[in-house]
C-alpha cells in the first residue's frame, strides 16, 4: 500500500473516482477506513436496483486475507467452526470463527483458490487472531485488502448484466462456484456470491483495473441495455436483513470488542449453530461449545417480524405486553417487497424456549412529538424474505 | 476412587516421582517415563569428569515438604537429612558475613542490624508461613469456586489476619508486591548484608533487585526455610533422587529410563496415551506431564488440539532461563581468606551489595551475560568425599546473570563467560585457576537440551506474580487438570512453581484423585 497524504483520513478505493461522481448526496462513512457511500441519490431507488434490476457495489474495504503453505488447510480447519476439507478447489463457502469460548469474533467466507490457497473474507479486521490461530502451523498469511478491488454485482438481471459487458461463462457458475475469466484483456475472479439473498456476483480484480471494470458494466446501461446503478450501505443493510445475514458489530458485539463479560454471543445464540461440523478436527471454541450445547440454550439473535408501520428503532422488547423485558432490538427496516417492519433483536430465552408473545414497546415521533405504542412481534426460523433464483442455474433471462 | 486407572507420568523429575508415588499408593497402576537415562530430573546426580561427580541442577537444598516426607515415609526410604549449612557472603577484602537462618555475624557489623536480621527474618518466615494454606492446595479459581477453593481461601484469610494479625498482616500486604531493594533499605544498614539477601530473591529469576514481587519470590525461598534449614545433601541433590525413584519403586511404580516421549495421543479431546521417541505408543486412563507447559501444550499435544488463544497464552509465558551452571573438578581446596575449612563448606556468596546485584541484572534485560556475576558456590565434597577422588574436590556455582535468549550466541560465548566466572572467583581464592583439572559449563541452552526444559528454566517459567498462583502456568489449567481431558500438569511449571520441594507433584495427585481419576 502506497503511503497517502495524513490529512485525508479516509482512504479512498480504487473506484473512488466513479464512486464519487455518482454520489449525489455526498452521504459517506467509513468501512473499515475506506471512505464508502452510505447512499447515492435515494434509498428507495438503490433497494429497487438490487430487488428489481442490478445494483453494483464497491466491497474493496472488505477485510481479504490470502492463506498459503502447506498448513493452510489445517489452519483454516482449526480456525473456523465448519468443515474446510470439504471445500473443493474453486468454491466459496460461508464459515465463523469463535474464541476459545465459543464466543463469535467474526463470520466471512473462504475461497478455494486452488495452488493460489485460499482467501478469507471477513466484515472486520482479523489479522491479530489470525496470527494467533497460526502458532506451531506452517502457513503464510497475507492481507490483501488493498490489494484487491472488488465489486458486488446484485440483483436480478445480474447474470444478463455481466454477460452484456462481455463477461461469458457466468450462465453455468453454480452458486458459491469460482470462475477466472478474461474481460478486454484483464484478468477477472467472479465468484456467484452476496449478501441479498438473490442473484449475485461477486467480482475480484487487481486495483489497476478497477475503473476499467467498472466503465465495462456501467456501459451497459449506456448502451441502453439494461438499467443499473451504484448502491450504499443502506441499501445493503435492508437487504441483507430480509434474507436474514447476521452483521458482525451491529447484530451482536463481537467477542473481540466486547468488553463486559456476558456482552458477547456464542455460535449458538446467534443461531449460527449449523454451521458447525462436529465429525472434523478440533477447532478454537469446540469444547466450549460442545459444553454450552448440553445446556438449554439462553438467548437467541432472532429475526422478528413486527407488527405495524412504525419503525422499532432500539426498542426494548417484553415476554408479553407489559410484561418481563427479554430483550433488544438490534438492527431493523422497513422491507418495501414485504410491506412489513423486519428487526434482528436480541431475545432472551427461559430453560432453551422462546418467550410466547414477544412485545416491542416503539417509542416514534409525529412532527418531533414522541409518542409511544405496542407492537406485536413473531419470530421467524426462515430468512423473511429469498428468492429461488438465488440457487438456480442457469439463471433465468431478463 | 472405586477403580484402578492406568497412569504414564511423563517425566521422572522430583515431582513427576512425587505425584505417581501418591497415585500408585492409592491403587492405581502407574507408569513413569522419563528420558534421561536415570530418574530425577534437576536433583539427580550428574558425573561432568571421570571421577568428579556433582548435583546436576540443584545444589542446595531446603528439605522437602515435611507432610511429603512424612506420607511418602521418605525417611525409612534413605533420606538423609544433611547438615544444615549457613551462607557466607564473601567480601574482597576478607570481611565476610555469616548468615544463619535468624542470626547474621561479620567484622564491623553494627549491632543494629544484626538484632534487625533476627526480626526480619522471623516477620518474614510467617509471612511465607501464612501463605501454606496456598501452599499444599489446588490454587482457588476466582471464578466458579468450588468448595475446595473457597476453603482454601478462608483458610488463607484467616492464616493472614489470624495467624500473623492485624499489624504483620498490614506489613505484609504492604511489601507482598513490591521490590526486595526498598524493603532491605528500610531495614537494614549494611551494604554487603542486604546484598547478600537480595541475591535471595532473584537467583532463577528474570529479576533484579529492584524489580515488582522479588517480595513474593524472596517469601517463595523463605517457605523452603520453614520446612528447614538449607543443607548440602550427603550424596549430592542426588540422594533425594534416589529416595524418590525407591519410594516410588516401592509404592508399585514403574519407572523407565530413556523413553522419551513425542506426543501426547489426544483423540476426541481426550488424552489416550503417549507416544515414544522411539515410535512405540502406550495407552493410559490418564497422562500427567511433570514437563514445562510449553513443552507439554505446544511440543507433546500440538497447537491444532488446543484452542487458539490458550495456546497463545501459553506461548507467551516467560521461560527463559537466567542462570548457567559451572562444575570444577580441582586438585585440592580452594583458599579464601578468613575461611576455614568447615566454613568453606557452607553455601558462598558473591553479591557484594544490592547495587552489584542490580547492575549484574541490567546486562540479562538486554540479552548479554552479566560483567560481574552474582555467583552461588558450594563445594560438595567437603560434606560427601564421594564425589572427587581424594585429596581432590568439586565446587559447583550458579551464575546469575546468563540469559538463554543471549545476543552474541552461546556457541561463542560460552567460554568467555566461564573465564569470566573462574576469574571472579580467583579474585576471592587466590591460586583457583591452577587447581581446576576438569570444568563444565551448562548455560540455559544447555540445561534446555540436557533437561527437557523449555528456555533451561529452573522453575519451569518466571515466579512473578503474574506467573503464579491461579495463574501458573496460565489461568485455565491452574488446578493441574488441562483443557484436555484426561490430561494432567504435575510439574514446576504448575502452581507453586519451582524448587525441590515435591509440592506440585503432591497437589497435582491430590487433584487427580478428587478428580475421580480424572473423569
Amino acid at each position: 500500500m502506497e503511503k497517502h497524504d495524513f490529512k485525508q483520513v479516509l482512504q479512498h478505493s480504487p473506484f473512488h473516482a466513479r464512486v464519487e461522481a455518482y454520489n449525489l448526496v455526498k452521504s459517506w462513512t467509513s468501512w473499515n477506513g475506506y471512505q464508502t457511500a452510505r447512499v447515492f441519490d435515494t434509498l428507495a431507488s438503490e433497494y429497487f436496483a438490487i430487488r428489481s434490476s442490478c445494483s453494483v457495489m464497491d466491497m474493496t474495504a472488505m477485510e481479504k486475507y490470502r492463506i498459503t503453505g502447506p498448513d493452510a488447510l489445517k489452519f483454516l480447519n482449526r480456525l473456523v467452526v465448519r468443515d474446510i476439507s470439504k471445500l473443493k478447489p474453486g468454491r466459496v463457502t460461508y464459515v465463523v470463527w469463535c474464541n476459545d469460548e465459543g464466543r463469535v469474533l467474526d463470520d466471512g467466507t473462504i475461497f478455494h483458490l486452488g495452488d493460489a490457497g485460499y482467501r478469507l473474507c471477513s466484515q472486520h479486521h482479523q489479522l491479530d487472531w489470525l496470527l494467533i490461530s497460526s502458532l506451531g502451523m506452517d502457513i503464510t498469511i497475507e492481507q490483501e485488502t488493498h490489494d484487491v478491488a472488488a465489486l458486488s454485482v446484485q440483483g436480478p438481471t445480474s447474470c444478463s448484466v455481466l454477460s452484456a459487458a462481455g463477461i461469458s461463462g457466468l450462465h453455468e457458475l453454480k452458486p458459491f462456484g469460482i470462475l477466472n475469466t478474461v474481460l478486454d484483456g484483464m484478468e477477472v475472479m467472479i465468484s456467484r456470491t452476496g449478501f441479498t439473498g438473490d442473484l449475485g456476483y461477486e467480482l475480484w480484480v487487481d486495483p489497476c483495473h478497477a475503473l476499467t471494470l467498472w466503465d465495462a458494466i456501467f456501459s451497459v446501461r449506456e448502451r441502453g441495455l439494461y438499467d443499473l446503478r451504484p448502491i450504499g450501505l443502506n441499501a445493503l443493510e435492508m437487504v441483507r436483513i430480509e434474507a436474514g445475514f447476521v452483521m458482525p458489530g451491529d447484530d451482536f458485539n463481537t467477542a473481540e470488542t466486547a468488553v463486559r463479560a456476558g456482552h458477547d454471543r456464542s455460535l449458538f445464540e446467534l443461531g449460527l449453530g449449523w454451521v458447525a461440523s462436529w465429525d472434523k478436527p478440533y477447532f478454537t471454541g469446540r469444547r466450549a461449545l460442545q459444553k454450552e450445547q448440553a445446556q438449554p440454550i439462553r438467548r437467541r439473535l432472532v429475526k422478528l417480524l413486527v407488527e405495524g408501520n412504525k419503525p422499532p428503532t432500539d426498542s426494548f422488547l417484553y415476554d408479553g405486553k407489559k410484561g418481563q423485558r427479554i430483550g433488544t432490538i438490534k438492527t431493523n427496516i422497513w422491507s418495501p417487497i414485504l410491506k412489513a417492519n423486519l428487526a434482528m433483536a436480541d431475545i432472551e430465552y427461559v430453560k432453551g424456549v422462546a418467550p410466547k408473545e414477544i412485545w416491542a414497546e416503539i417509542y416514534y415521533q409525529k412532527e418531533l412529538e414522541w409518542q409511544v405504542t405496542w407492537a406485536q412481534c413473531t419470530i421467524s426460523e426462515e430468512p423473511f424474505w429469498i428468492h429461488p433464483r438465488r440457487l438456480q442455474t442457469p439463471p433465468d433471462e431478463y | 476412587m472405586t477403580e484402578s486407572k492406568s497412569i504414564l507420568v511423563i517425566g521422572g523429575g522430583h515431582n513427576g516421582l512425587v505425584c505417581a508415588t501418591y497415585l500408585a499408593k492409592s491403587g492405581h497402576r502407574v507408569q513413569v517415563l522419563e528420558a534421561r537415562e536415570t530418574a530425577g530430573g534437576g536433583a539427580s546426580s550428574h558425573q561432568f569428569s571421570e571421577g568428579y561427580q556433582v548435583s546436576g541442577l540443584a545444589h542446595v537444598l531446603h528439605p522437602l515438604n515435611p507432610r511429603i516426607i512424612k506420607e511418602l515415609d521418605l525417611v525409612n526410604m534413605g533420606l538423609i537429612p544433611g547438615e544444615a549449612i549457613n551462607t557466607i557472603s564473601l567480601g574482597r577484602d576478607g570481611r565476610h558475613l555469616t548468615l544463619g537462618v535468624d542470626t547474621v555475624t561479620g567484622t564491623g557489623l553494627s549491632s543494629d542490624d544484626a538484632a534487625a536480621y533476627t526480626s526480619f527474618k522471623v516477620e518474614f518466615r510467617s509471612y511465607a508461613r501464612a501463605l501454606e494454606p496456598m501452599t499444599m492446595n489446588k490454587p482457588p479459581r476466582l471464578k466458579d469456586m468450588d468448595r475446595k477453593d473457597k476453603f482454601t481461601l478462608a483458610r488463607l484469610g484467616w492464616s493472614l489476619r489470624f495467624g500473623l494479625g492485624a499489624a504483620s498482616m498490614s506489613e505484609f500486604l504492604r511489601v507482598g508486591g513490591i521490590n526486595i531493594y526498598d524493603v532491605l533499605n528500610e531495614t537494614f544498614d549494611d551494604p554487603q548484608l542486604k546484598g547478600a539477601i537480595s541475591a535471595d530473591a532473584i537467583i532463577g529469576h528474570h529479576m533484579g533487585t529492584r524489580t515488582p514481587t522479588t517480595v513474593l519470590t524472596y517469601l517463595n525461598r523463605l517457605r523452603g526455610e520453614t520446612y528447614g534449614p538449607q543443607t548440602l545433601p550427603v550424596g549430592g541433590a542426588g540422594n533425594v533422587a534416589t529416595v524418590l525413584v525407591n519410594a516410588a519403586v516401592g509404592a508399585g511404580v514403574d519407572i523407565r529410563t530413556g523413553a522419551k516421549v513425542q506426543q501426547i495421543i489426544v483423540a476426541d479431546g481426550k488424552a489416550t496415551g503417549v507416544r515414544l521417541q522411539s515410535g512405540e505408543e502406550r495407552m493410559a486412563d490418564i497422562v500427567i506431564s511433570n514437563a514445562d507447559a510449553k513443552t507439554t501444550f505446544l511440543g507433546l499435544v500440538g497447537t491444532p488440539d488446543l484452542d487458539a488463544m490458550f495456546a497463545h497464552r501459553i506461548h507467551t509465558t516467560r521461560t527463559n532461563g537466567t542462570v548457567a551452571k559451572l562444575h570444577f573438578a580441582l586438585n585440592g581446596l580452594p583458599r579464601v581468606s578468613g575461611l576455614s575449612e568447615a566454613e568453606l563448606g557452607q553455601r558462598l556468596l558473591i553479591a557484594p551489595d544490592m547495587r552489584y546485584v542490580e547492575h549484574a541484572f541490567n546486562h540479562a534485560k538486554y540479552g548479554e551475560y552479566s560483567e560481574a556475576p552474582v555467583l552461588e558456590i558450594t563445594i560438595p565434597s567437603l560434606a560427601d568425599p564421594s564425589l572427587a577422588p581424594k585429596g581432590h574436590h568439586v565446587m559447583s556455582v550458579t551464575a546469575s546473570f546468563a540469559p538463554y535468549a543471549l545476543k552474541s550466541g552461546w556457541d561463542t560465548s560460552r567460554d568467555e563467560f566461564a573465564d569470566k566466572v573462574m576469574s571472579l572467583i580467583g579474585d576471592y581464592t587466590p591460586g583457583f585457576a591452577a587447581q581446576i583439572v576438569a570444568s563444565e559449563v551448562l548455560t540455559p541452552r544447555d540445561i534446555e537440551r540436557e533437561f527437557n526444559v523449555t528456555g533451561g528454566h529452573w522453575h519451569h517459567g518466571e515466579m512473578t506474580i503474574d506467573q503464579s498462583f491461579m495463574m501458573r502456568p496460565v489461568h485455565g489449567t491452574a488446578q493441574y487438570d488441562t483443557p484436555i481431558e484426561g490430561l494432567f500438569l504435575c510439574g514446576a511449571a504448575a502452581h507453586p512453581g519451582g524448587g525441590i520441594t515435591g509440592l506440585p507433584g503432591h497437589n497435582a495427585a491430590k487433584r487427580i484423585l478428587a478428580m475421580a481419576g480424572g473423569r
